[in-house]
């Protein structure tokens, strides 16, 4: 079992002034295997806040990142799963689901994770999922009116992968996830 | 060689006396066995004679005193079993007087006091005051204070008082109360005049000496405090008067600073504060050196405590007036010590302070006060430079902050602000953080403008160059968490009003637009995400637009949206105003404002065209700029045409200049933008196609390389996007076209195989694999295409 979490579009200190008590108080160190973000942090504080979550820790590029040298996408293998991540600025129109699977083919990823329209979705199709953790603040987004705070816990056991997504509404924390699982072990 | 002659002296000293003691001891407790009442008498004295020295120091002394006192005990017994040496007491008393010298004889006689007072054949208070009186033939300091100390000691337990056993006609606590402040009186009057016992040059050490002695002083006030018949009038009444009498005209700085210290802890708290008058009443008449502050500071904390401990007495407080009464104290203190340094007067005022936020917390006006009276001590005076009384400013300061949970309130303090101006710019910087850091702490909303005000102008320090400082002179690690501070900041700062949210907006602005080129980067982002919240609000009340006339309306809010993106232009950061000019076009089309929206739009091109330099950053502007098109619903036909071909333009006026990758990828993504319009996106494919033919011949040329491939899978990824949704210039015959192309390609000799673009075609090929699996119209769709 190893746990990843996803999550993204925080733009603090822009748009938000920081995480949601009630989500730092869940995101304990030592607990989460790997950290996936989907960018636009914005400052370097958010970075070292999430190093300290844990230290592999994985950044694609947003547009208002204060660190350029961030990667626009990166691709990564966590147990029989092969994972990307991009912010999603550069994937338009901006939250197409067809054109993230075009995405997803490019980087050739059972699991892409991606960013930018501050909603959090998970589509299950026959080549992998596309998910998107949303904004961990909630911040304001010119694409989603109606933002809730929230971030993606994956937990990936073989060839099975349960994705929960951690909303925060009207105060309380609420669950949901989805399973997915793979057909063929993925090929080196 | 004088002093250590001295100490070798003394020692020699005590050792004689010590040896004399239980020399003299050897014989007493011989005649004590055989109950010789004359030879007790006898030796005894000779013991107590060794108390009659002048050569030791207090702290030897008392080691004398102390094996005089444990034979003295066995004495006492001795007298007191009548059988042993049958002497009735009276007689005793009467006997011991024949003693040869002075103080063995009064020793003497304080022990057979005990006995006959606790006999009972004499009121006590006759005793106690024949005793107290005639000790006063000991006029020496040393020996008076251990003899006096020694009648306090044995007096303790026999004082008439309440329900003891002494209590009887005309025997009443009062008169245990008298006895007591007598032998004060005396004990203190001795102990002031050793400092007269050595030459000036020795004050230091004897100085210290007094010091050893002061508890013996001390006592007679812990007697007094535990006598049961006093109560709040007596101590009132009688008692203090007396002391303070006493206190005052000792003239006596060691005596004073330490008798006022124990008045305060010996007596209760509530006696304190009624008496508070009388008490501060005292310390403008005690000798300027006395450190008043200090025990000034020990009253006000132990009465804080006291208010802490018990809150129903709070409205005691305000009935004696506590806090008028110590603030005026503190002034006249203040002023009678014209030699007083400032950190001492400010560090009274925090004393001052700190009990007012204990005892009065919701009498902001009595906070507001002391700050005032600071200001008036600081004013005419430079900045400060000495860093005791930074630190004390800094203290005084905090404490509102760390009181009130709500900074706000610090805020509608007058005189907070003018004490923060007198600090010096880097700590009215740390201040300034300070607040920032109470108010995130506390989630903390200031929701009105004139708190915005002022929370703004107590931060000045941070938002713009103070007189004689720049940025230049700043660590950047600092400067950058000063100003994500700020930019934290403005997210407290809200009101569900629209209109005082937007006179909110205003007023910050207006601080931070003199912020010079190094801080808007930081502070304008926040601002405007504010701004554009405050649109959205106003979208959603029940959908209609607030009109011209209202007087928080979007067009107005974007009218000041421009003016500070605008301002980013001094940095300059065109980058982010770009990015800026894009969200506010994005939110101007939501609220149906056509021109306002293309005036975003053109901002932002002029910006891509005349500013954006670096080619990665051209590339993501351009998916932004295209990306923001692509949502735009308000445009007409008109505008949008210009705008979609002037964002193609973008693409293609970089034909030769974009590394060709990032420029395909661009022109493949205008496609999003015209999906209404059929012609346009073949066009842009074809153009696509060719410039992707165009690259590879060039790179055949020049060296093998699978560049074009990956392009080639690309543009067939689009193929398959426009084909599924329905364009019918997109046929089966040229996806299968582009299919065979690409495989010929990777095939060829001259291309190296690419891994990545091998996956990215093989996840494609999967793809439409799974497609025409599908079944149903998809399936169907798919059919032709053969693999």
């Amino acid at each position: 079992m190893v746990l990843v979490l996803a999550l993204g579009d925080l733009h603090i200190p822009h748009r938000a002034a920081d995480l949601p008590p009630k989500f730092k108080s869940m995101l304990v160190p030592g607990k989460i295997q790997h950290v996936i973000c989907t960018g636009n942090l914005c400052v370097k504080e958010v970075h070292d806040y999430l190093k300290t979550v844990c230290p592999d820790l994985h950044i694609a590029l947003g547009e208002y990142d204060e660190e350029t040298r961030y990667p626009e996408t990166k691709t990564l293998t966590i147990g029989q799963f092969k994972l990307g991540v991009g912010h999603g600025h550069q994937v338009i129109p901006w939250g197409d689901l067809d054109s993230l699977a075009m995405l997803q083919r490019q980087l050739d990823v059972d699991i892409l994770v991606t960013g930018h329209t501050h909603q959090f979705t998970a589509y299950k199709h026959e080549a992998g999922v596309v998910i998107n953790p949303g904004s961990a603040t909630g911040s304001y987004s010119s694409i989603n009116y109606d933002v809730n705070p929230s971030f993606v816990l994956m937990d990936i056991d073989g060839l099975r992968v349960v994705v929960y997504v951690y909303e925060l509404i009207d105060g309380e924390v609420k669950v949901d996830k989805i399973d997915f699982k793979k057909t063929t072990a993925s090929s080196t | 060689m004088m002093i250590s002659d001295g100490i070798e002296d003394e020692e020699k000293w005590l050792a004689e006396g010590i040896a004399g003691i239980q020399h003299n001891a050897f014989y007493l407790h011989r005649a004590l066995d055989s109950n010789n009442l004359r030879e007790v008498l006898k030796y005894s004295a000779q013991l107590l004679s060794e108390l009659r020295t002048s050569k030791l120091s207090p702290h030897k002394y008392y080691e004398l005193y102390m094996r005089v006192f444990d034979e003295l005990r066995r004495l006492e017994m001795f007298f007191k079993d009548e059988d042993r040496h049958g002497c009735p007491v009276v007689d005793l008393y009467e006997l011991v007087q024949h003693a040869g010298n002075i103080l063995p004889r009064l020793y003497l006689l304080c022990t057979v006091g005990s006995v006959y007072i606790k006999s009972k054949e004499a009121p006590a208070k006759d005793v106690l005051k024949d005793l107290v009186e005639m000790c006063h033939a000991v006029q020496h300091p040393i020996r008076g204070l251990f003899l006096r100390s020694y009648l306090t000691q044995i007096s303790r337990d026999k004082l008439p008082d309440i329900a003891s056993d002494y209590e009887g006609e005309g025997d009443t606590f009062m008169d245990a109360v008298e006895f007591v402040l007598q032998n004060f009186a005396e004990m203190n009057k001795l102990w002031v005049r050793m400092q007269h016992q050595g030459p000036m040059r020795e004050k230091e050490k004897l100085d210290k000496e007094r010091n050893e002695l002061r508890d013996l002083v001390g006592k007679n006030l812990h007697v007094l405090s535990q006598i049961e018949g006093v109560d709040l009038e007596i101590y009132r009444d009688i008692i203090l008067p007396r002391v303070l009498e006493q206190v005052v005209n000792c003239k006596d700085e060691l005596a004073q600073y330490y008798l006022m210290d124990c008045i305060i802890q010996v007596f209760p708290d509530e006696y304190h504060l009624q008496t508070l008058e009388t008490l501060l009443g005292a310390c403008p008449q005690l000798q300027s050196a006395v450190d008043i502050k200090t025990v000034l500071s020990g009253l006000m904390e132990r009465l804080s405590n006291y208010a802490a401990s018990s809150p129903e007495v709070l409205p005691e407080f305000l009935q004696v007036e506590a806090f008028t009464k110590l603030s005026n104290a503190i002034g006249k203190v203040i002023e009678a010590q014209v030699d007083m340094p400032v950190v001492g007067a400010i560090s009274l005022y925090v004393s001052l302070l700190t009990f007012t936020l204990h005892v009065h917390p919701d009498r902001l006006d009595y906070v507001d006060q002391v700050l005032g009276a600071c200001v008036r001590k600081l004013s005419g005076k430079a900045k400060l430079e000495d860093s005791r009384v930074t630190k004390q400013v800094v203290a005084l300061l905090s404490a509102p902050l760390e009181k009130y949970d709500d900074v706000v309130t610090a805020l509608t303090l007058s005189n907070y602000p003018r004490v923060m101006d007198h600090l010096d710019a880097a700590t009215n910087k740390i201040m300034a953080m300070v607040i920032i850091q109470s108010i995130m702490r506390n989630s903390t909303s200031v929701s009105t403008s004139d708190k915005v005000e002022v929370l703004f102008e107590l931060i000045k320090g941070l938002i713009k160059d103070m007189d004689g400082t720049s940025t230049d002179d700043l660590d950047e690690e600092d400067f950058k968490e000063e100003q994500n501070s700020v930019a934290r900041l403005m997210h407290m700062v809200y009101n569900d009003d629209p209109e005082e949210m937007l006179t909110i907006i205003n007023t910050v602005w207006k601080h931070i637009m003199a912020g010079g080129p190094k801080r808007l980067p930081f502070t304008v982002p926040p601002l405007v995400f504010s701004a554009l919240k405050l649109v959205r609000k106003l979208l959603g009340q029940d959908g209609d637009v607030a009109g011209e006339e209202a007087p928080a309306n979007p067009k107005k809010i974007f009218q000041l949206l421009n003016q500070i993106i605008e301002a980013l232009s001094i940095v300059p950061s065109p980058e982010l105003a770009l990015r800026l000019y894009l969200q506010c076009a994005e939110a101007a089309n939501d609220c149906d404002l056509e021109p306002v929206a293309y005036e975003f739009f053109t901002q932002a091109f002029v910006l891509y065209e005349e500013e954006v330099a670096d080619s990665r950053a051209q590339v993501t502007a351009i998916h932004l700029i295209i990306g923001t098109l692509q949502r735009m619903n308000v445009f007409g036909v008109e505008n949008r045409d210009t705008l979609t071909h002037k964002a193609t333009g973008c693409g293609a006026y970089h034909a030769s200049l974009i590394p060709m990758g990032l420029n395909r990828r661009s022109t493949l993504r205008l496609m999003r933008v015209g999906e209404g319009k059929l012609i346009r996106v073949l066009l842009c494919l074809k153009r696509s196609l060719r410039i992707a033919n165009a690259a590879q011949q060039m790179v055949n040329v020049t060296r093998g390389s699978s560049g074009p491939v990956t392009l080639f899978v690309e543009i067939l990824n689009k193929y398959l996007y426009f084909f599924e949704k329905g364009s019918p210039q997109i046929t089966t015959a040229a996806i299968q076209g582009l299919v065979e192309l690409i495989k010929t390609e990777m095939q060829s000799d001259s291309t190296t195989s690419n891994p990545s673009s091998d996956a990215f075609f093989a996840s494609t090929l999967r793809y439409i694999q799974f497609q025409k699996q599908k079944g149903g119209a998809m399936g169907e769709k798919y059919d032709p295409i053969k693999l």
